[in-house]
């Protein structure tokens, strides 16, 4: 920043005043830069003939928003940002921040609104207004959290790079569409067999990369996630192809309530309710959640066993490893197995809910998003995680119910079409500002006499 | 005498066709400390790969306690209480100073651990200050107190050290090398040293060997070796001190 002068009142009238100044700056470069690209559109008319369309409206609408921009960064973002840092540099020559009631607690208070969060969306918005909420918001996020959880893992604790993990959750799904098809199984037997079904294939997966690290793993987990996703276009006998598998049935309560319009023991009739498809995803809602669980307290617990502190120690040194007596072989394929077997649980759910699997769920795409979020949370992280997800899925959601922005860029505006760019965007300042992810600290699990966070911000970044 | 703990012999280790080491025959007694000194490149290093499995000898035989170790994957070979302080020490950078000793301790799952977290914090007060710090912002010599002790802490029968005074202030090498010396006296460990500091390794060491492109080519007594116009006209003088 420039000079500042001592006086606050002066300072905050030349922060107006640059900003002013910055703004009308800014909005001539973006006049320049846009009055070609926005202003005018070429377009054919009706004889076929290539005219300039104006679009002075819009190119109105991009210089105001630049100059806005521009303003609050120095007005506002600027001076927050430097207070900030001098809040921080002060509080490190002081002792440490007591964390506050949400910070201590912020597990329970996040399972409580998590549980309560179905009754209260069916309270606001009726049976059928909640199934957005719960279904295209609550399920998908929580779908996301849990593989990403997997992932963490894989890539958080162990640090093996892998970039086909979605091939585990074609796995899972796969094996419950299958297996409940040909065979009729049911969910709550599938669901087990379908997250060792995914281990198997995650130890397979482990066996020819045991040498490999980094780039050379990474692009080795590439080409599986690749091949399982081939396998199941091409093996058109079992998987029927890129017409996937349909009409999968659905999870029932344990066996007691079905979900099936036409069963006897379907869940509306037993209870006398009106028929409604929320109480099926009010129920995948709490299914997922309490995989999710799972998958956070598994975590928490292997880090604070033998094989959890292998992986971290893997992470960090292989060669140290072997010194200490470590047979790496073995923790890497548990590494492997653990991450893919929640990647299945995960896929069985997700056949479950669709009702419908094809390839097309399983693209290499999947495997990037569920790697962003591992990474923009902070790898190892659980609650970083979770935030990434809901920041991640969340925002996608989000942007189709922007539909006013189509009154502003015209009624063929699909927000969505953005989603990649806009996250793009949005990945680069979170690594810009935060560059190891939301949450970059890193709790210890041993101890002596008493607990200490550590700080993440000695970590190398980038390692790992 | 009596069997050796450690017995290399005739080792011959190969990177592709380049041989490091030639015919390598090497005994190490039960409470000794045994140094081997060598320029650069010598292959001491790749003698304490050999020993570890991580670069098995081709030919030859690695003797300890009666067992063949040659081909023995690296963690079976740790198994047997052979415990190291690698070259570059091999910390774990993002785990806390306790953290890194506890990996030390897993053979025994932790059995001693709080007992002999202890004695290394007596060994080494300065990993006591630092114990919740994330291994990575020690300093140097912190570092290489640490690893020793993550060595340490797999209760060892042989304690090999590869290049321990590596880029260490003199002080340092001083105090890191006296913790070994009382650790020899009062617990009988036994300790293989490999240094280029030729002095200050001769001098804590009962005996000797030397090395020159891959062969033992002098051993004997440590104060014979300072002593040794050779030795102290190839390692010692307008060296270090």
């Amino acid at each position: 920043m420039t000079v500042q002068s001592t006086n606050p009142a002066s300072k905050q009238e030349s922060l107006v005043a640059r900003g002013l100044r910055e703004a009308f700056f800014a909005g001539l470069i973006s006049l320049g830069m846009f009055s070609l690209y926005v202003g005018l559109k070429t377009d054919q008319n009706m004889l076929n003939e290539l005219v300039l369309v104006p679009r002075w409206g819009m190119l109105a609408i991009f210089v105001v928003l630049a100059m806005i921009g521009r303003f609050l960064m120095i007005v506002a973002v600027q001076p927050w940002l430097a207070a900030r840092k001098s809040a921080r540099a002060s509080a490190a020559h002081g002792q440490a921040e007591v964390p506050g009631f949400v910070a201590r607690n912020l597990t329970v208070l996040a399972v409580i609104a998590l549980v309560l969060f179905p009754p209260l969306v069916v309270g606001l918005f009726g049976m059928q207004g909640s199934l957005k909420w719960i279904d295209n918001f609550g399920i998908q996020i929580l779908i996301y959290v849990m593989l990403a959880w997997g992932l963490n893992i894989v890539v958080g604790l162990a640090g093996l790079l892998d970039l086909g993990y979605v091939a585990f959750y074609a796995v899972g799904a796969y094996s419950y569409a299958l297996l409940s098809s040909y065979f009729g199984l049911s969910f709550w037997l599938l669901l087990p067999i379908s997250g060792i079904l995914a281990a198997f294939w995650g130890m397979v997966l482990g066996f020819p990369v045991l040498r490999l690290r980094g780039d050379y793993l990474a692009v080795v987990t590439l080409a599986f996630g690749e091949i399982i996703r081939l396998v199941l276009i091409n093996w058109v006998e079992v998987t029927k192809g890129t017409f996937g598998i349909s009409g999968i049935a659905k999870a029932s309560i344990f066996g007691i309530w079905s979900f099936d319009v036409s069963a006897p023991n379907n869940f509306a009739k037993a209870f006398d309710l009106p028929m409604s498809s929320a109480y099926y995803k009010i129920f995948l809602f709490y299914v997922i959640l309490a995989l999710c669980a799972l998958t956070a307290y598994v975590s928490v617990r292997l880090r604070s066993m033998p094989i959890g502190r292998a992986w971290e120690a893997l992470r960090e040194d292989e060669i140290a490893c072997r010194s200490l007596g470590i047979n790496t072989v073995t923790t890497k394929l548990t590494a492997f197995a653990t991450g893919a077997m929640f990647g299945g649980f995960a896929g069985a759910f997700f056949g479950a809910r669709q009702g419908f699997v094809s390839p097309e769920s399983f693209v290499f795409l999947e495997s990037a998003v569920i790697l962003a979020i591992v990474v923009l949370g902070g790898m190892g992280s659980l609650v970083g995680i979770a935030i990434a997800a809901v920041v991640m899925v969340g925002g996608t959601e989000l942007l189709r119910e922007l539909t006013f922005l189509k009154a502003v860029f015209g009624p063929d505006f699909t927000p969505e079409l953005y989603r990649m760019l806009i996250f793009g965007l949005a990945m680069v300042i979170v690594m810009v500002l935060k560059p190891r992810g939301f949450v970059g600290s890193r709790q210890p699990t041993a101890f002596l006499h008493e607990r200490k966070a550590v700080s993440g911000s000695f970590t190398k970044e980038g390692h790992g | 005498m009596t069997q050796p703990l450690l017995k290399v012999e005739n080792a011959e280790t190969y990177y592709g066709n380049i041989r490091a080491l030639s015919g390598v025959d090497i005994e190490v007694q039960k409470g000794e400390i045994v140094c081997l000194i060598g320029a650069n490149g010598a292959g001491k290093s790749t003698l304490m790969m050999t020993i570890c499995g991580a670069q098995p000898a081709r030919t030859g035989r690695i003797i300890f306690e009666g067992t063949d170790i040659t081909r023995m994957p690296t963690h079976e070979i740790a198994r047997l209480r052979i415990a190291q302080s690698p070259e570059g020490r091999r910390i774990f950078q993002r785990m806390t100073v306790t953290e890194n000793l506890q990996m030390g301790a897993s053979l025994d799952k932790l059995a001693y651990y709080k007992e002999d977290v202890e004695k290394m914090f007596t060994l080494f007060p300065r990993l006591k200050e630092r114990q919740h710090q994330r291994a990575g912002t020690l300093s140097g010599g912190e570092q290489q107190m640490l690893s020793i002790a993550r060595a340490l802490m797999a209760r060892p029968k042989l304690l090999l050290l590869d290049e321990p005074s590596l880029g260490l202030a003199p002080l340092i090498i001083k105090q890191i090398f006296e913790a070994i010396r009382v650790l020899n006296k009062e617990t009988a460990l036994t300790v293989f040293l490999v240094e280029q500091n030729a002095f200050a390794a001769l001098k804590l060491s009962d005996r000797g060997y030397v090395m020159v492109n891959g062969r033992v080519t002098m051993s004997g007594p440590s104060k014979e070796l300072l002593a040794n116009p050779e030795v102290r006209a190839a390692y010692l003088e307008g060296g270090h001190h």
